[in-house]
């Protein structure tokens, strides 16, 4: 069932590419049908699977023998609540960019496939499908930006596509090289990831393949000190473009760290355990202290982002169960709110002041002007903040505690973090929305056109999302825990303390 | 004493002879029925006549199963040499069909005669296992190939471009023929495997020496690999775009795998090795040695071009040296991948080169900038581009990404160690580089506009459907590699 979330956004693509050209309505109803047909399966088909500790497989057919390939999908909890998530954010994406009018049916059908390949990588368990759709997404995210992006946009979508590109290029260094070494072990070829979890990798190989394999994915899930693609990529998209980016493609890299980096090599995370989560720790701060003194809205969110997939990666250093679960919700909930942050700064704020410079943002009292906006804003900003009642709390308290027990002085340090993290977020809402500087007169000729129905739809969608998991955890705490849990999943070998004995 | 069975002969190069009354077929129909037609017509009859000739001695290469060695060696014919003659007929099909738009010569017949001269030589070049014969066939194609270089009169560059093409190939030979020659001497055979047992035991004289980097010289400047590949961007950038195509496909086919035979056959006992830390004297270090700067430098060079065409030149370079690695590790599965990269590149080659050319023709010149805005002015030409050049990038699932994952994952497969893994390891890293410039061409296209009168582009049906079949090729053979495996 929960393939046709992949085949049903391709389709979509297809039927993009055959409407006529200047029927923008057209193909904005066609993109958000598939959206919403999408988000639907996801969800039907997640609360459907049984057990989400175990992986169930959807689909499994040889597909290139010689090598051992095969077309392989399945779906375990850690799938299920991303699946979630790109549906959500699928559709709030479209209902975001609802005004794109320059050439909307190629900008929706890019939209789609990028889509259509992150379903794919959450629910690939064949190592060479996995990557097949992890680099299927760099072509399309490389146009959005590049056609319909904004400031500085060829540059942000050229370091974007080259960054992401350099990535998955170490991860397939070393995904061939772990194939050869498996291949001797096993005696067959084989790309199966349950059954390359279970080979035990010759530690030296481990210790110089896992950090290749890990920082060639946390590239794209913005770990400094490489994250430098994400504030600029984010600035230069289009709205729809940085919900995505924020939303579901850092968290792209975030998962092959999980799924694939640490999986096979468990050796390896242990020796590298230590440098990944002071990574993790100064991605966090560096990027609070950086947002805090941006005059761009836009790049306040786009390092906000850095540094909140800093609590993510931290949370995978710590190799305990409720950090690696603190560390997944994490994924979801960043997902959700950063989306939410981008759509009212790209769409609400830039699209009607066409300005994201806190000087001029000041003189517009937006918070009277379109107040709808302004009480987004806060709620987000307060959810990002992870004020409790919001599922970043959870997120992010979870993360701190797995990671108190394994490393106590860098979770204070990242403590700091949350506080930057405050400061930001206020100056934000303070500048954006709420100042006291002496206001320009209002232009009552051209007033702003008021918040449409779309984006109140898409912003109510994703605060209840944020909202209902900040209440109600134990939703997809239901599907996370299991799989940690349980003895027999493809993680155990990771959390077992002294390895593979 | 070998009594010569004529019937035997003609029987087992039916194919090549198909073809060889094909260029006669086709001369004497332009010559008498075609004559005062216009130049379209002339080309499209005489491209079907062609493509008919090429269709019917494929068809026949690819059901007959038979296996022969005649002469000792001179005409050798299994499976293996009967479906890469099956490609290489197949990429000369493609060739004709983007150039019956050519507006670039009037003499139709010689240009689709000589497509085919060609051709038969490369058949001939893949069938042997003898070096007087690989000499020979080698020729008899550079020398078609030498002459589709200049065939546009109207163009400086194309007699420039030949007269380059034709002393550095000539010098090529001279030094192929130089190696050949000590390779008779030392072994007193011009037979390959003959060759192979001659050598044995000699350990490693320097005459053998000689030879060893005299052939690999000779086979660089046919595949364009560096420090030999000088002609490569000019005679690229002046020939007819189809003739272009045809130099850096089915010729590319056929000289890696007589390469990869000369190689695996004959220098048996000095391969040498060129592993990390594991350097021993022998062809697979300077193999190694050429791969590695093709790579380096194609990629690098690539990026600073502004003229299309010299940049498929450059990354053409790049792809050789990737080629080169699956030469150097010589198992059974790495020249099974490497004829895989090999032919999937040159069907995305010609594929790029056939876009190339409608731009030229419409626009007036192959810059980069000249694509700008082409997605809008021919939206399934543009889409065709993107398929060939993220292939040629490496994207999945597209073949150029299936074809490098084979090819390096048998390279790196290569003894025990992980020893060839520096190598693939550069390889992966300048086919990240690769990116970037196959990325601005499509920039171009995606991103930038047209100016705001330029019309949009009338692409000929012949061509574009030439093109649609070989994206659609492209993405089936990414997706389901098993189709092609199957025969290699």
């Amino acid at each position: 069932m929960l393939a046709w979330t992949i085949y049903i956004t391709f389709i979509g693509v297809l039927v993009l590419m055959l409407l006529p050209r200047d029927n923008a309505r057209a193909a904005r109803i066609v993109a958000l049908l598939t959206a919403i047909a999408g988000c639907v399966v996801a969800f039907v088909g997640a609360i459907q699977q049984a057990n989400p500790g175990d992986v169930t497989t959807i689909v499994k057919v040889p597909w290139i023998p010689s090598i051992g390939a095969n077309y392989y999908l399945a779906s375990d909890g850690i799938s299920l609540v991303l699946v979630v998530l790109t549906g959500l954010a699928a559709v709030s994406g479209i209902l975001f960019s609802w005004n794109i009018e320059k050439r909307t049916k190629e900008f929706f059908a890019f939209y789609l496939a990028l889509i259509g390949g992150v379903y794919g990588v959450f629910l690939s368990f064949d190592l060479l499908l996995l990557f097949v759709f992890y680099e299927l997404t760099i072509i399309p995210k490389y146009f959005l930006i590049a056609r319909w992006g904004s400031t500085r946009k060829e540059y942000g979508a050229m370091k974007l596509a080259l960054y992401s590109f350099v990535g998955s290029h170490l991860v397939l260094i070393g995904l061939i090289a772990a194939w050869v070494v498996a291949k001797g072990q096993l005696g067959h070829a084989s790309l199966d990831l349950i059954e390359l979890s279970k080979v035990a990798f010759p530690i030296a190989f481990q210790h110089w393949v896992f950090p290749l394999v890990f920082v060639g994915f946390a590239i794209l899930a913005g770990m400094w000190p490489f994250h430098t693609w994400a504030p600029t990529g984010h600035v230069a998209a289009p709205t729809a473009g940085s919900m995505l980016l924020a939303g579901v493609v850092m968290k792209l890299g975030a998962y092959g760290c999980l799924r694939v980096a640490m999986v096979l090599f468990p050796e390896g995370v242990r020796e590298w355990q230590w440098a990944i989560a002071a990574l993790a720790v100064a991605g966090i701060i560096y990027g609070a202290g950086v947002a805090l003194v941006q005059r761009d809205f836009k790049f306040v969110i786009g390092y906000s982002s850095v540094s909140h997939m800093g609590f993510v990666l931290l949370g995978l250093a710590t190799l305990n169960t409720i950090g690696l679960d603190g560390a997944v919700l994490q994924m979801f909930s960043h997902g959700i709110i950063a989306g939410l942050l981008f759509g009212v700064v790209g769409r609400m704020v830039y699209d009607r002041t066409h300005t994201r410079d806190f000087n001029d943002l000041e003189t517009m009292q937006l918070g009277k002007l379109i107040p709808f906006a302004g009480v987004t804003f806060v709620i987000a900003g307060i959810a990002s903040m992870g004020l409790p009642g919001f599922s970043g709390f959870v997120a992010e308290f979870q993360v701190l505690m797995g990671a108190w027990t394994v490393f106590p002085k860098l979770t204070i340090l990242s403590g700091v973090g949350i506080l930057i993290g405050v400061a930001y977020t206020l100056r934000a809402v303070q500048k954006g929305f709420y100042s006291d500087a002496p206001p320009k007169a209002v232009d009552h000729e051209h007033p702003f056109e008021p918040i449409t129905v779309a984006e109140r739809f898409g912003a109510v969608m994703l605060i209840g999302a944020s909202l209902v998991i900040g209440l109600f955890p134990g939703l997809l705490m239901n599907w996370i825990e299991p799989c940690f849990n349980s003895p027999l999943s493809m993680f155990a070998r990771l959390l077992v303390k002294g390895g593979s004995q | 004493m070998n009594t010569v069975n004529y019937l035997q002969i003609l029987q087992l190069a039916a194919p090549e002879t198909i073809v060889t009354l094909t260029v006669l077929v086709v001369l004497s129909a332009d010559l008498t029925v075609l004559r005062g037609k216009s130049i379209a017509a002339r080309f499209n009859v005489g491209a079907l006549l062609a493509i008919l000739g090429c269709v019917s001695a494929a068809l026949l290469a690819f059901m007959r199963h038979t296996e022969a060695n005649l002469f000792n060696g001179l005409l050798v014919v299994n499976p293996s040499s009967d479906f890469v003659k099956v490609a290489i007929l197949a990429l000369t099909v493609f060739t004709i069909l983007i150039s019956t738009s050519g507006k670039f010569t009037d003499h139709v017949g010689e240009y689709l005669s000589l497509i085919l001269l060609g051709t038969i030589g490369l058949m001939f070049l893949v069938s042997t296992e003898d070096l007087l014969m690989v000499f020979i066939a080698l020729e008899f194609a550079s020398l078609a190939l030498y002459i589709l270089t200049a065939f546009n009169k109207h163009n400086e560059k194309s007699a420039e471009a030949a007269l380059k093409y034709f002393l550095f190939g000539g010098m090529s030979a001279a030094f192929l023929l130089f190696g050949f020659s000590l390779l008779y001497g030392i072994s007193g055979s011009t037979n390959l495997r003959e060759i192979a047992i001659g050598i044995v035991g000699k350990g490693f004289d320097p005459l053998l020496l000689v030879a060893l980097v005299t052939t690999v010289i000779g086979f660089g400047f046919k595949v364009a690999a560096v420090p030999f590949h000088l002609w490569a961007p000019d005679a690229y950038e002046g020939a007819p775009t189809p003739s272009a195509a045809f130099i850096g496909s089915g010729s590319k086919v056929a000289s890696f795998y007589i390469l990869a035979k000369i190689f695996t056959l004959g220098f048996v006992g000095v391969e040498g090795s060129a592993v990390w830390h594991g350097y021993l004297s022998g062809w697979m270090p300077v193999v190694a040695i050429v791969a590695a700067l093709s790579m380096v430098l194609g990629n690098l060079t690539a990026i600073v071009q502004l003229s299309a065409k010299r940049m498929l030149a450059y990354s053409a370079i790049a792809h050789a040296g990737y080629m080169l690695l699956g030469v150097l590790s010589n198992t059974p599965a790495s020249a099974s991948a490497m004829m895989f990269y090999v032919i999937t590149y040159a069907l995305t080659t010609i594929g790029a080169f056939g876009v190339v050319s409608v731009v030229e023709e419409a626009t007036g010149g192959d810059a980069i900038k000249n694509f700008a805005g082409l997605s809008k002015r021919a939206p399934g030409l543009s889409l065709c581009l993107m398929i060939f050049l993220l292939s040629l990038g490496g994207i999945p699932p597209l073949a150029g990404f299936i074809g490098k994952f084979f090819l390096f994952s048998a390279v790196v497969s290569v003894g025990s160690n992980l020893g060839l893994l520096w190598l693939v390891i550069l390889a992966i890293a300048m086919s990240a580089v690769s990116f970037y410039y196959y990325l601005r061409v499509l920039k171009a296209a995606y991103v930038e506009d047209a100016t705001a009168d330029a019309p949009a582009i009338k692409v000929p049906l012949l061509t574009f459907l030439a093109l649609a079949l070989l994206a659609l090729l492209v993405i089936l053979f990414g997706v389901a590699p098993g189709l092609l495996t199957q025969f290699l």
